[in-house]
């Protein structure tokens, strides 16, 4: 995967995370809870940060990369500034979400796990949304949306096109 | 005048937020943040409540909203008072009683409709007497194992332990599954109250529920509802609650991986014996329920375990949450005693495909389960006939699929859904599982189909009784039945030769 130049909005910051780390780190079983805020910070997990969460909760680093590879929604790169979850699970299938997965790589000119060279959006597969009774569904961020058609994934990028 | 204004995920991605605003806009009468009731076909559902009335109209756009407060019942969408709205007529709400019906988070809502009741008698109650009440309600695990919930409570009732745990599985990763969902969004307190009770019954003080992250809004929403609760005095005094969340792993719904990953590790399985019960989250005695499980408890100590356990039908009792999902008319949440015919469920319910063609088939029980064919649709749902048939009744999820399905890309999709979300631990299902993906594409291709179908069938074999636990050791049902019931969808020839 091709580094993204574009900067995500909120630039890692050693302190800002450090923080994070030292709030969270005495709950039990913390290390999710941490990768968790760090993630909703700045988008991802920078990989030089590793060693000193590691240090934090005296595990080794390997163990914490383990994790952080382990689990799909951890990120150790940028996203785009939006990311879009396209469901792959068998309700959306079953109503054309194949067609809906194949057109939005088309539109947007990336396979999954890909983020499109304007820095707008990256694409990932997600298997099911609990959106099945209104499928085929997708997600914008935290935003889900339900019986998202073609042109309803065109017009929704395009009012976000114009919003930004 | 109120107008109740569904929250949950679903009704949002369908626009409920815009209809709320567009209300707010229109009219001074108070807005009423529900759960959905369910009929998914009619969200983004809305009911205007006047005086005794609750009248309903769906599917509500934003657009509507003037005309709809104009005309009132002689509106086009109005669908009459909701009580008499057939789809909801039919069911047996007993664990979804109060889900689309109370605002979710009002949690006197919550008691003037029978909440914390059961947590009262309970209280009444020692230890052993609430786990005898689940026992005898026939209780059964939601989550898909379907094991009785009073056993497993004893369990951990009868070990000694300075600490006990209640994990909420809400990790809900089945395709064609939202009941979880919708009860944490719709009617939180429930699973509070249900988790409470556990509690009680063998005696730990602190709970966590583990919940998928892609259910952002659930999220919000019962963080919200654990803060009321513990604001009203409920959590907080002998139980704490805590709400986890998932990092986009499938295998992190089976209770082992699931404790790991609490834990703050990778979301691997665990060998078992020893089981959660006896050695669980930190070593410590836990018990693991599914979020309609514990949802249910109330229910059960509140209107007594022969109320639940009269429903149902041979060893499957009381209510299953039925989700019907994908291409049928009428897709939702049905509650309804075991036993129905799938038939029924399928058209007289559901309405058939929503594509209007015949129905192909539909998969049951989520992505490890087996696809049915027609000549199956006379099953009645219960654990036992499912199980007669090689398929899963599981978390109550139904897929219907319409004719132009095409069977050997559902098989190729079943073990590359394996291999992506395979927790890596058991070779069968590591390796296997990318063999099988090979295998089935050769089929597809052409290439020796016959020598190769051979070899997936050993290959599933291998699986099914080589795998740890039932990701990789159920991911060969959807394979096999797409292979036995729609062979000329792999280019296969129908009948085997005999050999
Ligand atoms: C691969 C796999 C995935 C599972 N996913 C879930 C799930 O998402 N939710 C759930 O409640 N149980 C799931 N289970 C079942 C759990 O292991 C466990 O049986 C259940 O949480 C026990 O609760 P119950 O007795 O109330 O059903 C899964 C099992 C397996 C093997
Ligand atoms: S299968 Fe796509 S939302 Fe459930």
């Amino acid at each position: 995967m091709s580094i993204n130049k574009k900067k995500h909005s909120t630039d890692w910051d050693e302190s800002v995370a450090e923080k994070i780390l030292q709030e969270k780190k005495g709950v039990p079983g913390a290390l999710l809870p941490i990768l968790h805020a760090l993630q909703e910070k700045f988008g991802y997990i920078a990989p030089e940060f590793v060693p000193t969460v590691a240090q934090a909760l005296n595990l080794s680093r390997a163990e914490v990369h383990g994790v952080i590879s382990f689990y799909h929604d951890y990120r150790q790169t940028p996203p785009g500034r939006q990311v879009i979850k396209i469901c792959r699970a068998e309700a959306c299938q079953s109503m054309a979400g194949r067609n809906l997965e194949n057109h939005a790589k088309q539109k947007l000119d990336v396979e999954y796990h890909g983020t499109t060279p304007s820095g707008d959006y990256t694409l990932e597969p997600v298997y099911c949304l609990g959106n099945c009774a209104c499928a085929p569904a997708m997600m914008v961020d935290d935003k889900l949306y339900g019986r998202v058609t073609p042109e309803k994934f065109d017009a929704l990028l395009d009012k976000k096109g114009k919003a930004s | 005048m109120k107008v109740y204004v569904p929250h949950d995920a679903s009704s949002l991605s369908l626009g409920a937020d815009e209809v709320a605003e567009a209300f707010k806009k229109n009219t001074a009468a108070g807005i009423v943040r529900n759960g959905s009731c369910g009929l998914y076909w009619l969200e983004p559902m809305i009911e205007i409540e006047n005086g005794k009335d609750r009248l309903a109209y769906g599917p509500v756009t934003a657009e509507d909203v003037p005309s709809i407060l104009k005309q009132g019942r002689a509106h086009p969408l109005c669908l009459g008072p909701i009580g008499e709205i057939k789809a909801l007529k039919i069911q047996n709400r007993l664990t979804f009683a109060r889900c689309g019906v109370i605002e979710a988070l009002s949690i006197d809502d919550y008691k003037a409709q029978g909440g914390f009741k059961g947590l009262e008698n309970a209280r009444k109650c020692s230890p052993q007497e609430i786990v005898n009440a689940v026992k005898e309600s026939g209780l059964r695990g939601r989550g898909g194992a379907a094991f009785p919930t009073g056993i497993k409570w004893q369990t951990v009732l009868d070990c000694k332990a300075g600490q006990k745990y209640i994990v909420c599985n809400a990790d809900e990763g089945d395709s064609g599954t939202f009941a979880d969902r919708m009860i944490m969004e719709g009617d939180p307190f429930s699973l509070i109250e249900g988790m409470m009770i556990a509690g009680l019954a063998v005696g730990a003080t602190q709970g966590y529920i583990y919940l998928r992250s892609e259910y952002p809004n659930a999220y919000k929403i019962f963080r919200q509802a654990i803060e009321i609760a513990y604001k009203h005095g409920y959590l907080g005094d002998g139980f704490d609650l805590e709400l986890r969340v998932g990092a986009g792993a499938y295998i992190c719904g089976e209770e082992t991986a699931l404790l790991e990953s609490l834990e703050g590790k990778r979301g691997v399985i665990r060998y078992k014996p020893p089981l959660p019960a006896i050695k669980g989250l930190f070593g410590q005695p836990t018990v693991v329920n599914n979020v309609i499980t514990l949802a249910t408890v109330p229910f059960i100590l509140a209107k007594g375990a022969e109320a639940y356990q009269k429903c149902g039908a041979g060893k499957s009792r009381g209510t299953l949450t039925i989700q019907l999902a994908g291409n049928i008319k009428r897709p939702g949440l049905y509650e309804l005693d075991f036993g129905i015919a799938l038939k029924e469920l399928l058209y007289d319910i559901g309405g058939g495909t929503a594509t209007g063609r015949p129905v192909k088939t539909v998969q049951c029980g989520g992505p490890l389960g087996a696809y049915l064919h027609e000549s199956q649709f006379d099953l009645p749902v219960t654990y036992e006939d499912f199980a007669g048939q090689k398929a899963m009744v599981g978390h109550g999820g139904i897929v219907v699929f319409d004719d132009t399905v095409n069977m050997a890309e559902q098989a190729r999709y079943a073990m590359e859904f394996c291999a992506v979300e395979s927790c890596g631990k058991c070779t069968p299902c590591r390796i296997g599982s990318v063999r099988g993906t090979e295998v089935i594409e050769k089929i597809i291709a052409g290439e020796k189909p016959e020598m190769h179908r051979k070899l997936l069938e050993d290959l599933c074999a291998t699986m099914l009784d080589g795998s740890l636990c039932a990701m990789g050791g159920l991911t060969p049902y959807p394979v096999l039945s797409a292979l036995k019931f729609w062979p000329e969808d792999f280019g296969l020839a129908p009948e085997r030769k005999a050999a």
